[in-house]
Order: structure tokens, then C-alpha cells, then sequence
């Protein structure tokens, strides 16, 4: 798809996949995992597979160097690397193939290095496999672990996997795939374990090194905004097929397939707010692996579906001369229907920017925590003045290991904070841990966590689950608890059929609906979200966010809202607030914090979220790593990556106390808010200058 | 990083076995205590006059408080004095050291015979994963470790020794052999002990090896075009035999001290047995420092394993820096 055949004479593409067919034994059945599959990716292009779990990307990934799972099998179609048909390969020959043509990079670097072997080696033997010497082959990983701007790759070398961090160990990881320059890279899900900032820097590295080096990249990834930045084509895979495909620009700027309208939209744009515009969502569940469907197999999901999608399976149009969709309708696509077009409920004040009470619901004072990690203190929380007040969405953000978690579990008393920490509820005092706190205060206060599958109970059915809180936290019994129970279960959009099934017969959001409903099952005040829909798909993690907009809409409760993910932040989020190293380092207004100007942390938190429309505008970029909260720096704990650092030496000398420098919008940070504003503004010039001085 | 905090697991780790033999010691001391009949009357028998019984009791000294008893007991352990064994009326410790050589000779025998088995069959299982090797093992292990120590022992007795007479039928060597002849009598008595071990062992090598198989770095490893057979010795074994090797010392108790049928069997003087007749006799000094000496051996290869384990696994050796 990606431009022209091959002009005779001209050398083979660098991947060439035509009408494959993958299948996995299952029960002594097969069962398609990946169907007419095509694509083809010329030397030196990038194409990204983009689509929700399940799809079969990373089967596809996978049987280019013929590493599939035991039970699956390539059963119809050729891959070809190099020109290379893979499949007719015998052992020896497959081997080379692996070390010579292809590499592949994956989503957790922790785990796709040896944990017993040092780094340095690890990496020398691919150079050894290709017959260099063992000192040669060290320098020359040492080379190649400078080249992905690892600073000190002596260090490393010497180092075992578990000494790295994440975003160190994908760079190794990286070096050691095109240390063989080999034809192909495929990278699947590269960045998805990592955190933003990491994320965007190693996003920077891999298209850097794709100027520099002759290497065609088949990337894949769940997200959308990533590929959008990555990749000069796109494939969409949906339920093992590809049913849009394109330019990156063209088909993310103008869809042609309503999934990929459908995905598009469910994404939290800068537009979406809560109670102002619900997100849309893609109705309906992935189709089981193996189940044979007559007609389109996006056709049960699909709102512009009618008698002919169910009958006749749509072939791949050409929809222009780069472009195709399996999509009869492909000309409509784009005026597909929204999922509910009610966009705000009756009944629920669209509210604009926050105004609500000024009496806190939850205050907390001074809070700190000190952990004793092998005889030495980690700071996890400095010194946290923040509130809370009825029916807002406080957004908690900032890198992992900030200390948003900690936050979030002493203030339900999972942890308790040092000794002269405050915490309030309406005024009263709340006991440090939640075995003290009254019931009521108990109750007040829920949580729900970003695994829903290690959070409830496996044995118990849906019924069993949200029943007990029922009767524990609302003192329920009978048939009021009965009634309740079918309320509650009504209000996160679930069904009564699913009342006697196990978590494990649900899927990621059904199970997420779950653990909501249970921590509303005593209709709390305050509701502690850590991070409630990271491990979910685009489409159902809209799902989630409309339902808890829903939820706060009628029940009035209040959200501490933790995530990564600055989008559903925004999305949700009446007010901000940043962590780093454990200290507040701004919070104020969603939309002050985010219009900036801001806390140099908090802009390159935004800076590094990549955008759908792949302007991203002006980048900054945070060097170095997360320092050790057991050792801060001194003065501004972030001056050691801080771009826009003073010159003066009053960043490294003296922490900055943290300053309320509009109404409601605090900021720890030396440079006057006037001189942030001409910084980040408009004035990009001087602060390209500052930034660099600041290097 | 560097040497100090392995230095400062094993000085820990030592202190922590130190302190659970005393615990132990104690805690034999006490189920002493607790067995009925006395000392003195066990030794004179039933006819001997009350006054006998109480002069051999002070003699003795199991009239004193138990704290005082439990003293003298164990400052004289510590001087390698067992203390005098009721039965033989002679010190423990020239019955129990060379009972616990025999012991640990045929233990010896038995793990040169059932670790490289048991590793080899297991690691081969799990390369050829589902396929007839691998039925074959793990069947054939999990048979053989539930067949009890003295029917095999009947069967290779009857089979090897008395029918095609290859092997001897005690396993007492001639006073004054070899070492190799010593070991060819070993060989029977060790047989049923590594038929029972190598079911466990082969299982626990076959799934660290298969979790190994599965990683993502083995993955990584076969993906760089590293030959296979390059993949399994430096990514696989390496990672798949550290949990097997504290498996192996967890066994080592019963190899040394859990063999009383065996060595009953084949007439063997070993600890077992002679444990077992000192508590039939209510031999306690004899017992109880049995018991010890067991426990001692027990948890000596314990941090032994630990201490292999450490070397081997740098995540434990060094420490996270995350």
C-alpha cells in the first residue's frame, strides 16, 4: 500500500505482507487470530498497526521472525523480508534471518533483558554472533549504547537489568536491536510501560535514529497520538483485519472507516469537558478470536450498519490512490452517528470553570510520609497543603514515583502519613490510618484502582461483591439492599445478566464498572480514582470517563483523580495539581494550569504528551532521570532537570516556597510568573535561548 | 553497590541460623522433658529399689531445675560434650559421629546419583515440553515418588543382589576397604532414595525451565539469532536452576536424617536408626543430641543453598537502585 510496486530492477521492499492468514489451536479448533493481512513497508518507510487490544497487532509483529505461540501457525499468505519468503526458511537460515534482517523491540524492557547477565554483554553478543571478538565486540556495544544517548554506557555495561530504569533499559534494549543494522525494526509497543516524559524522549531517539540509520520500522501501538507521530503509513487492525489504511496524516485528518472515526473520538480532545460534552464511545464488545461472522466484522458495532454489512464481506476499496477502507460505506464514514447524541443529562449544571464552595470537604495539612527503605528515609511526601471541596475533580498528576499513589492511600488511611500531618473531613479530624477513623468517615471515603483484576475478588460473582459493600458500608439488608443493588448496578450501565457471572467471565471494563459500583455502594463523599482507566482500550476507557462524569453529575461526590494521562485529566478535572519528588509543585484551575502559564514541570509534563494532530508545537524536553526521592536534590528539588533554570544559582541553593500567583493558582518555582509567561509564550525565541542556557 | 550488601544478607542470614538452633536445642530439650518415664528407672529397670532410681537420677543430674539442666547441656554441646548416653553408659559422641559419617556417606551417594538425574530429566522435559520425553519423565517421576523407600528397597534387593547378583546385599563393606568398594555397597541402599527425589527435583527443574522458555528475554535472546543451543545454556539454565537448588537442600534433611527404614533395611548403621533405638530405649542424652546434630546438618545446607542462590542472582547480591 505504501506507494508503488517496486520499479523493476529496483531492490525488494523491506517487508512485504501479503493475505495473511494466522491461526491459533484452541481446544483442538482453530481459530483465526489475523485475516488477509497486507501491507508492505519500503526501505526506510515507517508504517504503524494501531488499533485496541485483541486486534492482532502483535501476532502479526511476531510471525514476521516466526516466533508465534506454540499453538498458532501462519495458515494462508507469505511474509516476505528483504524479498525473503519467511515461512520456506529451514532452521540455520531462520537464524540468520533473525540476526541479520529483523529486530524487535517490545513493550516491557525490564523483561526482555536477562536478569542475570550484565547489560554489556548482553548487548556484545550480537556483535560477537557476527563474528567480532569479545574485546572488540564490548567496544563496540559501548559505541552502540552512545549512540541511543545513554550517558554513561561504560556504567551501564556494568550494570544488571534491575539496577536500570525503565526508560534506560529501552534504550538497551533499542541499541542492542540495531546494533545488527538489521532491515527491519519492529517496535511494539515500545513506550506504553514508560512514563510520558521518558515516553517523549524515547519517541525523539527512535525518529532520530531513523534519519541516521537505513532501517524500515513497523511500529505498533495502541496509541493513536503515538503512531500519528511516528509513522508515514498507517494500518488500522480491527478483529484480526486491517479495515483502514493510508498516509498517517490523511487517514487520522480524515477517516474513511467508522472504527477509525469511532477511535478517533474517543480520545479526550482540548474540546471535551465534563458535563459539557459527553466523549463518544464504539458500542458493543470485540468479537471473540475465531468467530466466524458473515458480512463486515465491524457490523454488529457499527452505527452507519445496515442489511448489506451483515451479508457481504467488504473488500478493501481503494478509496484514493494511497488510501483503502473495508468499508462499503467509506464515503459516509465520517457522519457517523454519534453513541448517545444527549450529550449532557437533564438535569446536571453544565458547569464552566470552577466555582464552587469554599469550604473544603477534605483539607489536608502538612501532610508527609516517610518510608524506611533498607535503613535509608525516602521522602515520598513533603509537606502537602491541598483541599478538596464538594463536587469538584481534583486531577493529581506528575511522573511515577511523584508520590500520587502515596497521596492517594493516606488520605483513604491505607498508609499512614508522619506524625504532625493533618487531615480533615468537613472539619473534623481524620485519624492517620482507616481502622481508627469512624464508619462514617470510613464510608465517606472510596477508592478505586487501576487493576480491577487484582482489586476484586475472583471467587465472588458481581452479585456477591457489590452486595457485601452494600452491606457493610450502607448497612443494608434484605430487600432494600436488593433494590440498591439493582440501582447501583443500573447507574454504572450494567445489566442484570451480568449480576451472577465471576470477574474473570468480564471484560477490563465491565470489571472496571464493578469496582465502581462497589465503591459507591455507600454512596461516599469522596472517591480516591488511582488511575481507574490505564490499563483499559481508548473506546471503553471513554466509557468509564462518561460514566464517572455521570455519577458526579447526579451523586454530587467528589473525585481525586490520579492519572498519567494529561488528556482524561483535562477531561475530567475542575482543578489541577502537580506532584514531584513528593512535593505540591503547582495546582490551581484545570484551565489556568493548563493554559499556562506554568510550572516549568508541569510544561514539560505537557510538552511531552504527543498530539493527534502531530503539531507539537514547542517541545522541552526534561534530560535525566527522576532523582531518588531518598536523595533530592538541594534547593528546588527539579532544578537538576529544569530547562528554564536561573543562571543565578538560587535554583540549586534555596527551595522555592510555593506562592499563589493568581487566585487559587500556587507555583513553586524562582521565575516571577511575568517572566514564566514571556518564557512559555509567545516570545519562543528567548525561550529557546533560556533553554539552552539552561542545558 | 559492590560486596557490602551481600557481606551484610549472609552476616544476617548466619546470625538468623544461629539463633534458630538455639530455639531448636531448646525446644529438644524440652520434648525430653515431656516423654514419659524417668531416666534412672528406665536404666535400672523395673526392679531396681526407689532409692537406686534416685541416686542414678542425682548422679545423673535430671533432678536439678530444667534451666540448670538445660545449661549444663548445652555449655557442654558447645565443648563438644553430648553428654553420656544411658543405654551404652558411654559418650553420645562416639556412637553418633560415626553413625552421621555412614549417614552422610550414603547421602552423599544418593545426591551425586539424583541431582544431575533429576536436573537433566527435568531440563529435557521442558525443552521437548508435551511431547513423549516429556510425558515419560514426569510420569515416570511422580510414579516412582509415591512407591515407598522399603518396597523398592525389597524389589532391588531381591532383583540386583539375590537374582542377578551384581550388587551386594548389605551395605556394610568389608571392614577396611576402599573407598570404592565402599561406594559400590552404597549404590542398592541409594537407589530407592533417588527414585523417590527425582520426581520432585525433575519437576520443580522442568517448570523453572518452562517459566524460562516463556521470557520475554529468552524471546529477546532467539530473536537476536543467538543458535539454540547458545540460548539455552547462557539464558535459560541459568535463570531456570536457582529455585531447583533450594529445592535440593530442603531435602537434604531427610536425606540425612529421614532414613531409618533404609538403612534398617540394609542393615546400616546410620543416624537414622540409631535415633530411632535411642528413643525406644529412651536414650534421651543420645537423642536429643541426634536430633541436633540433624538439625545442625539441616539448616548448614540450607544457608549453604541460600548462600549459592545469593551468588548466582544478582538482584538478591546487589540490590535494586529502583
Amino acid at each position: 500500500m505504501s506507494g508503488a510496486a517496486p520499479a523493476p530492477g529496483a531492490e525488494a521492499p523491506a517487508l512485504e505482507v501479503s493475505h495473511l492468514d494466522i491461526s491459533y489451536k484452541v481446544r483442538g479448533a482453530d481459530r483465526l487470530a489475523v485475516r488477509d493481512v497486507s501491507f508492505t513497508i519500503g526501505r526506510r518507510d515507517s508504517f504503524g498497526l494501531v488499533g485496541e487490544s485483541g486486534c492482532g497487532k502483535s501476532t502479526t509483529a511476531l510471525a514476521i521472525p516466526r516466533y508465534l505461540a506454540r499453538n498458532g501457525r501462519v495458515s494462508a499468505g507469505t511474509i516476505r523480508l528483504d524479498g525473503e519468503d519467511v515461512s520456506r526458511l529451514g532452521p540455520e537460515a531462520l537464524r540468520r534471518l533473525r540476526a541479520r534482517k529483523v529486530a524487535m523491540v517490545y513493550q516491557e524492557p525490564g523483561r526482555a533483558l536477562n536478569p542475570s547477565i550484565k547489560v554489556g554483554r548482553q548487548v556484545a553478543e550480537v556483535f560477537e554472533l557476527a563474528g567480532v571478538p569479545r574485546r572488540e565486540a564490548m567496544e563496540r556495544s559501548g559505541e552502540a549504547l552512545g549512540r541511543v544517548q545513554i550517558p554513561d554506557p561504560r556504567r551501564v555495561m556494568r550494570s544488571y537489568p534491575h539496577q536500570l530504569s525503565g526508560g534506560m533499559l529501552q534504550r538497551v534494549v533499542i541499541a542492542m536491536a540495531l546494533a545488527s543494522q538489521p532491515s527491519l525494526l519492529v517496535l511494539d509497543e515500545p513506550t506504553t510501560a514508560l512514563d510520558a516524559t521518558v515516553e517523549a524522549e524515547v519517541l525523539d531517539l527512535i525518529a532520530s535514529l531513523r534519519q541516521e540509520l537505513h532501517t524500515a520500522i513497523l511500529f505498533i501501538s495502541h496509541n493513536l497520538a503515538v503512531i500519528a507521530r511516528m509513522c508515514d503509513q498507517v494500518g488500522v487492525m480491527y478483529a484480526g483485519e486491517i479495515v483502514e489504511q493510508g498516509p498517517a496524516g490523511e487517514l487520522f485528518g480524515q477517516p474513511r472507516h467508522p472504527y477509525t472515526v469511532g477511535l478517533l473520538r474517543c480520545v479526550p480532545a482540548r474540546r471535551h469537558r465534563k458535563g459539557v460534552s459527553r466523549l463518544d464511545t464504539i458500542p458493543g464488545f470485540l468479537p471473540a478470536p475465531g468467530e466466524v461472522a458473515a458480512g463486515c466484522i465491524f457490523a454488529p458495532r457499527c452505527r452507519l450498519a445496515d442489511q448489506r454489512c451483515t451479508v457481504e464481506s467488504p473488500p478493501m476499496y481503494q478509496v484514493s490512490e494511497t488510501r483503502g477502507s473495508r468499508c462499503h460505506y467509506h464515503q459516509r464514514a465520517p457522519d457517523l452517528p454519534e453513541a448517545d447524541a444527549a450529550t449532557v443529562s437533564a438535569g446536571q449544571e453544565p458547569d464552566g470553570p470552577w466555582t464552587g464552595s469554599t469550604t473544603p470537604l477534605i483539607a489536608m495539612r502538612g501532610v508527609s510520609k516517610t518510608f524506611a527503605v533498607r535503613n535509608e528515609k525516602v521522602r515520598a511526601l513533603s509537606d502537602i497543603d491541598l483541599s478538596l471541596y464538594p463536587g469538584e475533580t481534583l486531577g493529581l498528576v506528575g511522573e511515577s514515583g511523584s508520590g500520587k499513589t502515596t497521596l492517594a492511600k493516606v488520605l483513604v488511611g491505607l498508609v499512614a502519613p508522619d506524625g504532625g500531618s493533618a487531615l480533615e473531613l468537613e472539619g473534623r479530624s481524620l485519624a492517620p490510618t482507616a481502622l481508627r477513623r469512624a464508619q462514617e468517615q470510613r464510608r465517606a471515603m472510596q477508592i478505586v484502582f487501576q487493576n480491577p483484576d487484582s482489586a476484586l475478588n475472583r471467587r465472588h460473582s458481581v452479585r456477591h461483591i457489590i452486595g457485601r459493600a452494600l452491606t457493610k458500608l450502607a448497612g443494608l439488608s434484605g430487600r432494600a439492599r436488593q433494590d440498591r443493588l439493582l440501582e447501583i448496578v443500573r447507574s454504572v450501565r450494567m445489566e442484570e445478566r451480568h449480576l451472577p457471572l465471576r470477574p474473570a467471565q468480564l471484560s477490563g471494563g465491565l470489571k472496571q464498572r464493578v469496582a465502581i459500583a462497589r465503591a459507591f455502594a455507600g454512596s461516599p463523599r469522596v472517591l480516591v480514582c488511582d488511575e481507574p482507566t490505564s490499563a483499559l482500550d481508548v473506546s471503553v476507557q471513554a466509557a468509564i470517563l462518561n460514566l464517572l462524569a455521570d455519577l458526579q453529575g447526579r451523586e454530587g461526590v467528589t473525585y481525586l483523580f490520579i492519572s498519567h494521562d494529561l488528556g482524561v485529566v483535562r477531561y475530567l478535572s475542575d482543578r489541577i495539581a502537580v506532584l514531584y519528588l513528593g512535593r505540591l509543585m503547582e495546582h490551581g484551575p484545570a484551565e489556568t494550569v493548563f493554559a499556562g502559564p506554568h510550572h516549568p514541570y508541569t510544561e514539560a509534563l505537557l510538552s511531552a504528551v504527543p498530539s493527534l494532530d502531530g503539531q507539537a508545537g514547542e517541545r522541552i524536553r526534561l534530560g535525566g532521570e527522576i532523582p531518588s526521592p531518598a536523595n533530592p536534590p538541594s534547593g528546588c528539588v527539579f532544578h537538576t532537570r529544569c530547562p528554564r533554570r536561573l543562571a543565578s544559582g538560587l535554583c540549586e541553593s534555596t527551595e522555592p516556597p510555593l506562592t499563589e500567583v493568581e487566585p487559587g493558582h500556587a507555583v513553586r518555582c524562582h521565575i516571577p510568573l511575568p517572566e514564566l509567561r514571556r518564557l512559555q509564550g509567545k516570545d519562543g525565541r528567548a525561550a529557546e535561548l533560556q533553554g539552552a542556557e539552561g542545558r | 553497590m559492590g560486596g557490602r550488601p551481600l557481606a551484610r544478607y549472609l552476616l544476617k542470614r548466619v546470625a538468623l541460623a544461629i539463633l534458630t538452633l538455639i530455639l531448636l536445642s531448646i525446644m529438644i530439650f524440652l520434648a525430653g522433658q515431656v516423654l514419659p518415664g524417668n531416666p534412672g528407672r528406665a536404666v535400672l529397670g523395673p526392679f531396681a529399689s526407689r532409692s537406686a532410681v534416685q541416686a542414678l537420677d542425682h548422679q545423673l543430674g535430671v533432678d536439678r531445675p530444667l534451666p540448670v539442666q538445660y545449661w549444663s547441656w548445652a555449655t557442654g554441646l558447645l565443648r563438644g560434650n553430648m553428654g553420656i548416653s544411658y543405654q551404652y553408659r558411654a559418650p553420645v559422641s562416639s556412637f553418633l559421629y560415626p553413625a552421621l559419617l555412614h549417614s552422610l556417606k550414603l547421602a552423599a551417594v544418593a545426591f551425586v546419583l539424583v541431582v544431575p538425574l533429576g536436573v537433566i530429566g527435568g531440563v529435557l522435559a521442558a525443552l521437548r515440553r508435551g511431547g513423549a520425553a516429556d510425558r515419560a519423565i514426569s510420569v515416570t517421576g511422580l510414579s516412582l515418588s509415591t512407591v515407598p523407600e522399603f518396597v523398592s528397597g525389597i524389589v532391588l534387593i531381591v532383583l540386583f543382589a539375590i537374582e542377578l547378583k551384581v550388587l551386594p546385599v548389605t551395605a556394610n563393606p568389608p571392614s577396611g576397604s576402599g573407598p570404592l568398594t565402599q561406594i559400590r555397597y552404597l549404590i542398592l541402599p541409594a537407589i530407592p532414595l533417588v527414585l523417590i527425589l527425582f520426581g520432585y527435583i525433575a519437576r520443580m527443574a522442568r517448570a523453572g525451565t518452562i517459566e524460562a522458555l516463556d521470557s520475554d528475554y529468552v524471546r529477546t535472546a532467539t530473536l537476536k539469532g543467538l543458535p539454540r543451543s547458545l540460548v539455552i545454556r547462557r539464558h535459560v539454565l541459568r535463570n531456570s536452576l536457582l529455585p531447583t537448588i533450594t529445592v535440593i537442600a530442603t531435602q537434604t534433611g531427610y536425606l540425612i536424617g529421614g532414613l531409618v527404614v533404609i538403612e534398617d533395611l540394609f542393615n546400616y548403621p546410620g543416624i537414622g536408626r540409631l535415633i530411632f533405638t535411642a528413643a525406644t530405649d529412651k536414650d534421651f542424652p543420645m537423642l536429643e543430641a541426634g536430633v541436633l546434630v540433624i538439625g545442625v546438618v539441616y539448616l548448614v545446607a540450607t544457608l549453604l543453598a541460600d548462600i549459592l542462590y545469593t551468588v548466582l542472582n544478582p538482584r538478591v547480591r546487589l540490590g535494586g537502585s529502583e
